[in-house]
């Protein structure tokens, strides 16, 4: 995505965020759009949020949840796509397991499709939903130095975030066990830390990621304890920073594993602002990509 | 852009804004409870002017603010350019206040009728008025303006043009030809 496109979104989601902030949080900007939400795979925020941005959008919204192990991926997929095309919808907001099933449905389809996360590869809002928290808070991206720690093999946020801050001129680094890295990721010119102490001292905030439990195999840590006590972003690490370091974190959170409890309800944490912002991003969104005339995105 | 005709030069400019200053004044018996809401882009300046011109006969601030009435226009899906977004920027509690909403050029009356929607959407404003520098006829909608600064009758064909200074270097009203 190239960089006027992320500032587009930005700027926009800025008018979303006064509309959240008004009486009557609904404008009637998708009146007789549908958009199908579909759910490959267990989501509670994020469907929330889109379903939330699109219903303040005033868009008709279907929910199209489909468990996720039980879905054979290509043969599938391609069916349901067809029905969602006789069903008439305009728009698509697709989870799914499978990196690139957004991107194949928007070949098929004629409907606009968003991506809500594809496996291991990418989680485009999310990103940008970072973005717009953190220039809320410094005032811009451009220069900041941005870590992310945790397990990033598993983590389709930490793809779309190094994608996203690199194009806005963030410097990044990486943390984490030799296991959660995925190898010649410096390949994308982030930095790449083994010692969280060292990598906390370079950052001006650090996006945590969770530990995906439910996504590994076999164990690539020894035990969640010796995790925390390596990789956990407590507060006792963060003091010896010797500068405030603002915390982002995608949730949901396994507290005092990646993150301690204290550390993710103190007053450097962008947590809350992070889930407002971001129906607002998704509303930013839905509003460019559902009033824009063209055949077809992603 | 090729101009027809100078309907309002630089010093007209002044003196009708003046003269809506003291309509809306008149009208409202004071600054006391009016807020003037400017429709962006140019009703946005006009706003702006106008709160300057009323707090020099008031000596009194008065609230101002600005709508962006892209997310409640009727046009979206017929449009072929992407629309832009400047944001709504209203920082008082409209409820309970004498709005003046402030637009350049009155035409079919959907902006207003838009503008309307999102107002209700804010709060519960006493009264709306509608106040606009030219009146152009050819309204699709039931709506008319409480205070006009000038009434141009024009064939669809033309087009009207209210040019400020801060975005075009003049303050003026032209009538200009119709780019379809």
């Amino acid at each position: 995505m190239p960089r006027e496109d992320i500032e587009l979104i930005l700027e926009t989601t800025s008018s979303f965020r006064e509309v959240l902030e008004r009486p009557i949080k609904k404008v009637p900007t998708l009146q007789g759009k549908t958009i199908v939400n579909l759910f490959f795979e267990s989501s509670t925020r994020t469907r929330t949020s889109f379903e939330l941005a699109e219903r303040r959008l005033s868009a008709d919204v279907v929910n199209f949840s489909v468990a996720g192990s039980s879905v054979a991926k290509g043969e599938t997929l391609k069916d349901t796509a067809r029905n969602i095309e006789a069903m008439k919808v305009d728009m698509v907001v697709i989870r799914h397991p499978a990196a690139g099933a957004p991107h194949f449905l928007s070949r098929v389809l004629d409907a606009v499709i968003i991506n809500a996360g594809d496996g291991a590869h990418e989680h485009p809002t999310q990103a940008l939903l970072d973005m717009y928290s953190l220039r809320e808070k410094f005032g811009r991206i451009e220069g900041l130095r941005v870590g992310i720690v945790g397990d990033l093999s598993h983590s389709r946020v930490a793809l779309s975030n190094i994608f996203g801050l690199k194009t806005m001129g963030a410097l990044v680094s990486v943390c984490g066990p030799a296991t959660l890295i995925p190898r010649g990721i410096e390949k994308l010119g982030v930095t790449v830390y083994h010692d969280l102490d060292k990598m906390i001292c370079n950052v001006d905030a650090l996006n945590v990621l969770r530990i995906q439990f439910e996504r590994h195999g076999e164990a690539l840590f020894p035990s969640v304890r010796e995790y925390h006590l390596r990789y956990g972003v407590t507060r006792e690490r963060l003091d010896k920073a010797g500068h405030a370091v603002t915390i982002l974190h995608p949730g949901p959170i396994n507290r005092d594993v990646e993150l301690s409890a204290d550390v993710a309800d103190s007053e450097h944490s962008l947590i809350l602002q992070q889930v407002l912002n971001g129906v607002a991003v998704r509303m930013a969104v839905l509003f460019l990509l559902g009033t824009a005339h063209h055949e077809s995105g992603s | 852009m090729k101009i027809k005709a100078k309907i309002i030069d630089q010093n007209g400019f002044a003196r009708t804004l003046a003269r809506l200053a003291h309509e809306i004044l008149e009208r409202n018996k004071g600054a006391e409870s009016i807020g003037l809401i400017g429709i962006r882009t140019r009703g946005e300046h006009l706003a702006r002017r106008l709160a300057k011109k009323i707090a020099e006969i008031e000596h009194k601030e008065v609230h101002v603010g600005y709508l962006d009435i892209t997310l409640y226009r009727d046009d979206l899906r017929h449009r072929l350019d992407q629309p832009e977004l400047k944001g709504t920027d209203i920082r008082f509690d409209v409820t309970g206040k004498d709005l003046v909403l402030i637009d350049d050029v009155l035409y079919t009356g959907r902006t207003v009728r838009a503008a309307l929607d999102e107002l209700m959407d804010l709060g519960r404003p006493t009264s709306i008025q509608l106040a606009v520098m030219v009146d152009r006829g050819h309204r699709e909608l039931p709506i008319k303006a409480d205070f006009v600064g000038k009434n141009i009758p024009t064939s669809t064909g033309e087009e009207v043009r209210v040019l400020v200074e801060e975005v075009d270097g003049e303050d003026a009203v032209v009538i200009v030809e119709g780019e379809d």
